[in-house]
């Protein structure tokens, strides 16, 4: 035990070497344990890589349609082993990149897996070296941003095998295009997945417990995003159940229960499976220091405190929403609250803005329609077309709309939602709008760029107000 | 545990102050000794000290808030290894809660602040001792030259403007809880119209007492016909204090004449004889004069007060100074063992400060009895309003040759003041309040009797 350390922070993904940077810029001595690539699933085997994927999908998708640009392409196509490798290239850049931050930062970097015990003033961490030795740290405090992983529901029969029934990780490097591929979960990871693949032409089933998929959207937004995939060739099963999945030799069978109550046996070549998310709690020793968990989530107070003195908890490690961008926001707060320079709010989740990164894009920010109604709000919405927007028409995406929900009384900006071409890189002003508490007459009095998507964001607005200008 | 700091009591009669300037902001480290806020008091600006250190977890009082209640908590410190953000702040904040694990949450932490306030709950400052001994732990009472300079901007959401608008709420009464407290939403939310938020009771005005401040009405006084000067703490404080004495004290006044022939000639004799630079004033002859009138006459030097009448052992002489926006009333504190000489220079350098509000609270509360003297400007008599909790004011008014009656039944001219003592009558009689004359006559009418 040589150094003394301020902080150790456990986990290197968006929320830990956030986290680590941010200590350090508060004159904190940190250091960061990982146990596997710096970066952690985001960068290695998340966030990133995918949208490496879907960037491969969505021009393969102009390609195959450059007629309609007036381009000649004569035949379109691709080749599986470059895209998984164009993938894997931008994750390791990306991860090199974390290194050179670590560096930069002047934050030492702990290869291997750790645990805790007792200690003060924070927990002792003991970290189990790649050579199999335990080397024990002690340091004035102690954040855990340990992530979490794909949930596995073996009372129901999926459960991963890695080789035909898959998580996002098998998914993420496919050595071969599944010609039949069903994808059990319509939450962001799924739809990702399936917009995927069926893109690159398997022949994709989504099986979704809950009436509509994008559960968690507007239900607007599922009946729309529904429609583009489904007019995609993809095969959306909703109010369906899937259970007892049986690999074979090369394909996997798997038991459909529909709305009917009809229980079909149905034949894939792969499965992915995108049932949730479970806290990576284990293994560290938790139960002996009396942290509370609930479920597979360690519970903290809003600010990142366990309740174990000295010990913090940030990310998808706390709950949901399991964002990359959470996680970090969340480390921040608790490092500069750590540090005595944070500005004592509580994270406030109904500000974490939600993309989905499919073919057609989904954004979204705070209250659905339905939700702001089961609040008793009395509201005002309002909704724009892409079809409406000039820049839209240029691109050639047409298809999509923007939506947004206003408290009639106060003009408070409850919530906001959109489908279509790069909503994903419009919803952060939407964000700034509910952190700011801007009112519908802020947003209408703002200048929004001509041409550009995000004069629809204008446009919804004044549509809620009654007086939208392009439709 | 974090450390609640509190309004400090500037002076023992303080019940409230505007806080009219933070030092300090969230998230500063503080160290013990360190200036963080500027208080304006009954008559004053103070700086105030902090007892304790570690870092500033919240500032709970805007800056130019006025009417923050003795002992209402205006910060909270996280000490040190502590994280400031999540620092119990100690109001039940009635943030609409989404469902019932938070609510029970926010229960546990009620309590919880609840608990560290009982604990740790640290009155910053009360001088308890009046015209002299700084207490140890004291916080500065280093006075300031200027009154407030606090910035009058009120941050707040557009959404929290408009709803506070539409509630009726005036956002300089609320604190606000957003990011560096700025007033956002949920702080309006539950605030009630014409009252502060929840969270800003503490620091809510509140009417001053018995006054009841006419209404400006565009009616009565078109609006460009005068310019508006804002009520500062001083003019506020003798607007209250005045108020509420000329209304409850039951108050009389006794007027006698004096012939102060023989004073003057002791004063010229006094000042040719007195060292270079010392120069005796009629007033400081009669302060000291009024001193031993109260020795002399004991049951004059009194306070009508809750638990009994407080019969004075030292005659601590007020002496009505006007400066600038208002009134003040320095203390010569045992005037009957002081010398004309000491008198005249205290009194020099207390009215020279008076004027520049640099008086420390100890230096101008703690009288026992008054005297106001507006002779030089001409005024033949006068009847003050008693300076409670004093039993008695004298007002003097100007000397001047009269034509009086001898005692052999001849005209003649003297030099004649009349002066005239009001009285509470709930601690003394009209024949206590003759007696204390008579006595104070005598003095002024035989210096020499000051000498024995």
């Amino acid at each position: 035990m040589s150094t003394q350390y301020d902080l150790i922070v456990i986990g290197s993904g968006p929320g830990g070497y956030v986290t680590a940077i941010r200590a350090s810029q508060l004159g904190m001595k940190t250091v960061i344990v990982e146990r596997d690539a710096l970066g952690g699933i985001c960068l290695n085997w998340g966030c990133i890589p995918t949208k490496a994927l879907l960037r491969s999908a969505e021009v393969l998708y102009l390609a195959k349609h450059a007629k309609d640009f007036g381009l000649v392409i004569d035949k379109a196509d691709f080749d599986l082993e470059a895209v998984v490798k164009r993938s894997r290239g931008v994750a390791s850049q990306l991860s090199n990149g974390v290194k050179f931050l670590m560096k930069k930062n002047k934050i030492d970097v702990l290869e291997g897996t750790a645990r805790l015990e007792k200690g003060a003033p924070a927990p002792k961490v003991i970290v189990k070296g790649k050579d199999g030795k335990d080397t024990s740290y002690q340091s004035k405090h102690v954040i855990l941003a340990t992530g979490a992983r794909a949930r596995d529901i073996p009372q129901a029969g999926l459960v991963a095998d890695g080789k035909l029934v898959w998580t996002y990780r098998e998914a993420m490097t496919p050595d071969v295009m599944p010609k039949r591929l069903l994808v059990i979960g319509s939450g962001a990871i799924g739809i990702e997945f399936a917009s995927f693949y069926n893109e690159l032409g398997s022949e994709t089933t989504v099986v979704e417990v809950m009436d509509r998929i994008l559960p968690v959207e507007d239900e607007e937004i599922s009946k729309h995003a529904e429609k583009e995939f489904k007019k995609q060739g993809m095969k959306i099963l909703t109010s369906t159940q899937v259970g007892n999945l049986k690999p074979g030799k090369n394909t996997v069978t798997a038991e459909i229960t529909g709305k009917d109550g009809k229980k079909v046996t149905q034949e894939f070549d792969r499965v992915i499976l995108a049932v949730g998310i479970v806290g990576n709690v284990e293994n560290l020793g938790l139960e002996t220091l009396g942290a509370k968990i609930d479920k597979t989530h360690v519970v903290v107070d809003g600010h990142g405190k366990t309740g174990v003195p000295g010990l913090y908890a940030i990310g998808d490690l706390t709950g949901p929403p399991w964002l990359a961008h959470k996680a970090s926001h969340e480390g921040v707060m608790c490092v500069e609250g750590i540090a005595g320079k944070g500005h004592g709010e509580k994270f406030d989740p109904w500000n974490v803005p939600g993309c989905t990164y499919s073919h057609p894009q989904v954004a979204s920010v705070g209250l659905t329609e339905k939700a702001a109604k089961e609040k008793g709000y009395d509201i005002k919405v309002g909704r724009f077309p892409f079809i409406g927007n000039g820049k839209a028409i240029a691109l050639g995406a047409p298809d999509g709309f923007v939506k947004t929900v206003f408290d009639k009384k106060t003009g408070e900006l409850l919530g906001a939602h959109m489908v279509g071409a790069e909503v994903t890189e419009l919803i952060q002003g939407y964000v700034i709008a509910r952190q700011g508490e801007l009112t519908e007459q802020d947003l209408a009095h703002t200048v929004f760029p001509h041409p550009t998507l995000s004069e629809m964001m204008h446009e919804s607005v004044l549509d809620a107000e009654g007086r939208v200008l392009h439709i | 545990m974090s450390i609640n700091i509190t309004m400090p009591a500037l002076s023992p009669t303080m019940e409230e102050g505007t806080l009219s300037k933070w030092l300090v902001k969230e998230g500063d480290t503080i160290a013990s000794g360190d200036v963080i806020a500027e208080i304006e008091t009954d008559k004053a600006t103070m700086e105030v000290e902090a007892v304790d250190e570690g870092t500033i977890a919240k500032l709970l009082v805007p800056a130019g808030t006025e009417g923050v209640k003795v002992n209402a908590v205006i910060a909270v410190l996280a000490e040190e290894g502590e994280d400031a953000t999540s620092v119990e702040v100690p109001e039940a904040k009635a943030a609409p809660q989404p469902d019932k694990e938070a609510k029970k949450e926010s229960s546990e932490d009620t309590k919880k602040s609840e608990e560290s306030r009982a604990k740790s709950d640290i009155v910053m400052a009360k001088s308890d001792k009046v015209g002299g001994s700084q207490g140890k732990k004291e916080l500065a009472t280093t006075p300031l030259p200027s009154a407030n300079t606090a910035d009058g901007r009120i941050k707040a959401s557009p959404l929290a403007r408009r709803i506070a608008d539409m509630k009726g709420i005036d956002l300089s009464a609320i604190s606000g809880t957003g990011p560096r407290g700025r007033i956002i939403k949920r702080d309006v939310e539950n605030a009630k119209p014409g009252a502060a938020s929840a969270a800003a009771t503490a620091t809510a005005p509140k009417p001053d007492g018995l006054i009841l401040p006419q209404v400006l009405d565009d009616r009565i006084y078109a609006p460009d016909s005068y310019e508006l000067k804002p009520l500062d703490g001083m003019r506020k404080t003798v607007a209250r204090r005045l108020t509420e004495s000329f209304m409850q004290v039951p108050h009389f006044p006794l007027n006698v004449d004096l012939n102060i022939d023989r004073l003057l000639a002791s004063r010229s004799a006094i000042n040719a004889a007195a060292e270079k630079g010392v120069k005796i004033s009629v007033n400081d002859m009669l302060i000291k004069a009024a001193a031993l009138a109260l020795m002399d006459e004991p049951d004059c030097n009194a306070s009508y007060t809750d638990k009994g009448i407080a019969y004075h052992k030292h005659a601590n002489v007020s002496v009505a100074v006007a400066i600038d926006g208002g009134l003040i009333t320095p203390v010569i504190f045992e005037a009957e063992e002081k010398g004309l000489a000491e008198i005249s220079k205290e009194m020099k350098d207390l009215a020279e400060r008076a004027r520049d509000r640099k008086l420390k609270p100890q230096e101008y509360i703690g009288g026992t009895f008054s005297i106001s003297n507006l002779g030089m400007f001409g005024i033949k008599s006068f009847a003050s309003i008693i300076n409670p909790p004093e039993g008695m004011i004298l007002s003097v008014g100007a000397g001047e040759k009269r034509a009086v009656v001898n005692a052999k039944g001849n005209v003649e001219a003297a030099t004649i003041m009349t002066v005239t003592l009001t009285c509470d009558h709930r601690v003394i009689g009209g024949a206590e309040g003759a007696k204390w004359l008579q006595a104070f006559k005598r003095y002024v009418e035989t210096p020499e009797a000051m000498l024995l």
